[in-house]
């Protein structure tokens, strides 16, 4: 006998439990691992607005601006009576002009013009800076993963108990120096914040999000699979509840046909041929732009579980990834060209946490000669594959199959640090096993 | 690799000759470094063969230990570098210029000037290659737990005087070397690697001999040529002519000339060691002494060449005139290092194993901090290094076309005039993205406020240095015709938020550190004695 996996009773039964050692429980920590588009701002929303209902003071702490403006919008949104404090720095321009139209919510450089107030929200760099007499009672630490250690350490001392989410399968935080000098401490100032409070806290209670409401049925279970072997997670809809369909037919080309392929599968692997080139390969790019032309010139429309009529496959619901930020400049410029200026470009960094329904892809590894640890990174092809709602096109050269061979991870080992799995190259193979299966050759 | 970087390289291969990859010397060098070119054994992580030691080109003090596994002579050779190491750094630490820092009071808690001493120049090591740092530091991890005999009489093996202190001093000459820009000790191979672009991998610039051959290869040879003579070329005893910079040597010297020198050292030893009498005696010593200079010939012989090239090395970089930043950072080494003598007079323990998590975050912020300063720093002193940062668009040069007056909306208006710049460069602008010019040292930002005729014509809103008037003040608008260069890295960095105190380190981190015991030396195991 088969039990039927209901999606939405699963995710309610994880947020409930969350929630439940957020406002009842004794631990000062609870830590929640959140897939891609798994609900995870609904959560920090949740719980915000439940603390502050229980009268508990509220701290959140974000890493972007764009992140904290994102929250308060919709806490607003949620609950326009919340009294909340936008935290911002003293620049030019500090927070979005959006949270200026709402009523309850105060925007302050200093701390103290916002005491009192349910909950405050800020960057955990302004954070960093104030100082408190007392101590918030709760905190919520949004994107943990990507907060470094040593900015932990500079904000820990404002609470006393607090929600870490995040997700773990992203890019890492960096440090633009060495630090190995401190690799295998369990404080090391570049690794991740969470790295560090479990190291230090290892019986704080951890929790997961089951259920990916981004991910399509199609995409779920690779990207579970390559990037979180041991945590796996289910897609919220099934294969048949979207459908990604095309007004103009195919004119045959390779652009048309790999469009045609994820139209219909979910993936498209685009494959050029085989040849090492500068980042910025001009033909990658402009086999990119190209991409993104037709699928704009061929009328998508997207039917998803949100509405029951088709919505137009707009600029604005496509998206460009890259690794690089020259690469992104140079698909800009070719977008450009082909009169196309409203798609977002941009580098798996700045990508995290955003969503669209198609996006296009140039591989990490397309056309070179090395398998560097930065383009190996597990984060960054996780990144890349899990910003879709319906389909994902990658760009690439053929021979990354042979390029991984060829240089297999040499990262020196360093004592006492956490080993990370998978490793990128192993994600990147089961990434590209997967892709192979929905591959169209193209010579442009 | 950066773009230009990798067209450096390039041309050097396709001339035969190392190309500059930079117009300005971008560290400080001193007038009188202390060079020092050490070599270990093999076998044993950080056990010092030998060293060549010294500020005088043409005088080089040699260390050597006979037998490098003997804890007394590795002793005795470390006594011997702190009777060098510890004058030189000494002289330093005594003259002194009045400065002042800012502190925070400890009663009112309040910002204050205080006025400190701050040396008025500072030490500087030289090591051929990255390796040689690495020694330093291991050489000072060795050191600085040890006990002498006057703080522990207990202490089983009790160090040399000074010894402890030396490693003090090493350690923190190598902590010191991990904050980008810093000059208190320098590898030769990394500074001529950052001034000079070879035809060959950064990996085999870490050999000196290599890399001096691309940059002044002698004559009638290309640098391709010269460079793979002084990696492989061997003599008739199968030795290298050019000896690797070290620390590490080369297993043929150490297999066919150093290992039977060491041997009969031994012999003569054991043999000296068994005399029965006096004139027995003095006969195996006058062979025991001639056995040991036989090693300390080999050591010299492998250490000299590698002291020239270190010299030569420094003779090149020193044609190079000094960057205009170099001397603002050298004067943080010298605080850098008036703070370590401070805390050596002040009789505090020495430095930590292992940092706690606040130093940690300390001193990777500082050095992120000084990592963004120097590459912005080096681009503006340096018009070749900001050649590379346009090329790669983070910055654009051109001259200034139009200038209108605008101003800003609101009760008090002020200046914002837009100035238009014809630049041939490709520089990654978007909608309002900031951009910075130095403006008589100081920077002086603008906004992106469009782009015309496909990215040739650039327009940029000033947006501050223009004093308080309604109208900016002289100078500080660009005018047509005038060339400007702007970059879109800022120019200076600010300060990072202040941490906790170690002893309020919160508990995701552990909490406080605890008391800091005073660290132990290493226990000696049964490897450690012969």
């Amino acid at each position: 006998m088969t039990t039927l996996f209901d999606p939405s009773a699963a995710a309610t039964q994880a947020t409930d439990a969350i929630l439940h050692d957020t406002l009842h429980g004794t631990a000062r920590g609870v830590v929640v691992d959140s897939p891609p588009g798994a609900g995870k701002s609904t959560l920090v929303v949740r719980a915000a607005l439940e603390l502050a209902e229980a009268g508990h003071p509220l701290m959140v702490v974000a890493q972007t601006n764009a992140q904290v403006d994102d929250l308060v919008l919709r806490l607003a949104e949620k609950n326009p009576e919340l009294p909340v404090g936008r935290l911002h720095s003293s620049d030019a321009d500090p927070y979005d002009k959006a949270l200026d139209g709402l009523e309850n919510v105060r925007k302050s450089a200093k701390a103290a013009d916002l005491a009192g107030l349910a909950v405050v929200i800020s960057t955990a760099a302004k954070w960093a800076h104030v100082k408190a007499d007392e101590p918030w009672r709760h905190a919520i630490v949004d994107e943990a993963y990507q907060m470094r250690s040593d900015a932990l350490l500079a904000v820990a001392g404002l609470f006393e108990r607090a929600l870490f989410v995040g997700d773990p399968g992203q890019l890492d935080p960096f440090a633009i120096v060495g630090s190995e000098q401190w690799a295998g401490l369990t404080y090391d100032p570049s690794a991740s914040a969470v790295t560090t409070l479990l190291a230090h806290n290892p019986d704080l209670p951890q929790h997961r999000l089951p259920v990916s409401w981004r991910l399509p049925a199609s995409a779920a279970p690779l990207v579970s699979d390559a990037f979180y072997p041991y945590t796996p997670f289910r897609s919220g809809t099934g294969h048949g509840d979207r459908r990604l369909s095309l007004a103009v037919p195919s004119d045959g080309s390779g652009p048309d046909r790999v469009i045609d392929e994820a139209a219909e599968s979910g993936w498209g692997l685009l494959e050029l041929p085989a040849r090492h080139t500068p980042r910025t390969d001009p033909e990658a790019v402009r086999a990119v732009a190209t991409v993104v032309r037709r699928l704009l010139d061929r009328g998508g429309a997207a039917t998803s579980e949100r509405s029951p009529d088709p919505t137009p496959l707009t600029a604005d619901r496509i998206a460009v990834g890259t690794a690089h930020r020259d690469q992104a400049a140079a698909v800009r410029a070719a977008l450009a060209d082909l009169g196309v200026t409203d798609v977002v470009v941009d580098t798996a960094n700045r990508l995290q946490g955003r969503e669209y329904d198609v996006t296009v892809v140039l591989h990490p590894l397309s056309g070179r000669p090395d398998a560097t640890a930065f383009h190996l990174e597990t984060g960054r092809l996780c990144v890349l594959a899990s910003r879709h709602r319906h389909a994902c096109i990658v760009v690439c050269r053929a021979g990354v199959g042979d390029l991984l061979d060829d240089y297999p991870s040499t990262e020196p080992v360093q004592l006492g640090t956490v080993v990370k799995f998978p490793d990128g190259w192993e994600a990147n193979h089961a990434v590209l096993a997967h892709l192979a299966e929905h591959r169209v050759t193209w010579r442009p | 690799m950066s773009l230009i970087s990798t067209l450096a390289r390039l041309e050097a291969v396709s001339t035969g000759r190392a190309q500059p990859a930079a117009t300005v010397r971008h560290r400080h060098l001193s007038d009188r470094p202390l060079v020092f070119v050490p070599l270990t054994t093999a076998g044993e992580a950080g056990a010092p063969l030998g060293a060549l030691v010294g500020t005088d080109r043409d005088a080089p003090r040699l260390l050597v230990v006979p037998q490098p596994r003997d804890r007394d002579l590795r002793f005795a050779f470390l006594a011997d570098l702190a009777d060098v190491v510890l004058p030189y750094v000494d002289a330093y630490a005594e003259a002194v210029e009045a400065a002042e820092r800012t502190e925070t009071d400890p009663e009112t808690g309040k910002r204050v000037k205080v006025e400190v001493d701050l040396c008025a120049d500072a030490p500087q090591l030289i090591v051929p290659s990255r390796g040689g740092i690495d020694l330093v530091r291991l050489l000072g991890r060795s050191m600085r737990f040890r006990r002498t005999a006057e703080q522990d009489p207990e202490t089983p093996y009790p160090a040399p005087p000074r010894v402890p202190l030396l490693g003090r001093w090493l350690t923190h000459f190598g902590e010191r070397a991990r904050v980008p820009g810093s000059s208190l000790l320098l590898a030769m191979t990394d500074v001529l690697g950052r001034h000079w672009a070879t035809g060959q991998s950064t990996l085999e610039d870490q050999h000196l001999g290599a890399l001096l051959a691309w940059i002044d290869p002698p004559e009638g040879l290309t640098g391709a040529e010269a460079a793979l003579r002084a990696e492989l070329e061997r003599d008739a005893k199968g030795q290298l002519t050019c000896p690797p910079a070290g620390p590490a040597t080369d297993p043929a010297f150490d297999n066919k000339l150093l290992a039977p020198a060491i041997e009969r050292y031994d012999r003569a030893r054991t043999a000296l060691a068994a005399a029965e009498d006096g004139l027995e005696a003095d006969d195996r010593l006058g062979a025991l002494t001639a056995a040991e200079r036989e090693i300390r010939d080999l050591v010299l012989s492998r250490t000299l060449p590698t002291w020239e090239k270190v010299w030569q090395g420094l003779d090149l970089l020193r044609e190079l005139p000094e960057g205009a930043h170099v001397e603002e950072r050298w004067t943080r080494d010298r605080w850098s290092f008036t703070g370590h003598r401070d805390r050596v007079l002040a009789g505090e323990p020495p430095q930590p194993r292992r940092d706690d998590a606040v130093t940690a975050a300390n001193k990777l912020a500082t050095r992120e901090r000084e990592q963004a300063r120097l590459e912005a720093q080096e681009a503006l002193d340096d018009p070749l290094v900001m050649a590379g940062r346009r090329l790669s668009g983070e910055a654009f040069a051109g001259e200034v076309t139009d200038v209108v007056m605008a101003y800003s909306e609101g009760k008090r208006p002020s200046p914002r005039p837009l100035v238009t710049v014809r630049t041939d460069d490709r520089p990654h602008l978007g909608e309002r993205t900031k951009v910075y010019r130095s403006l008589g040292g100081k920077p002086q930002s603008a906004e992106f406020a469009g782009a015309e005729e496909d990215g040739a014509y650039v327009v940029l809103r000033i947006l501050d240095k223009m004093g308080r008037g309604k109208e900016p003040e002289p100078g500080s608008v660009p005018e047509k015709g005038d060339r400007v260069c702007f970059t879109l890295f800022e120019h200076e960095q600010r300060g990072g938020a202040k941490l906790p105190d170690p002893e309020e380190t919160p508990w995701t981190h552990g909490g406080p550190p605890g008391e800091a015991a005073l660290e132990a030396a290493d226990p000696v195991t049964a490897e450690d004695t012969l």
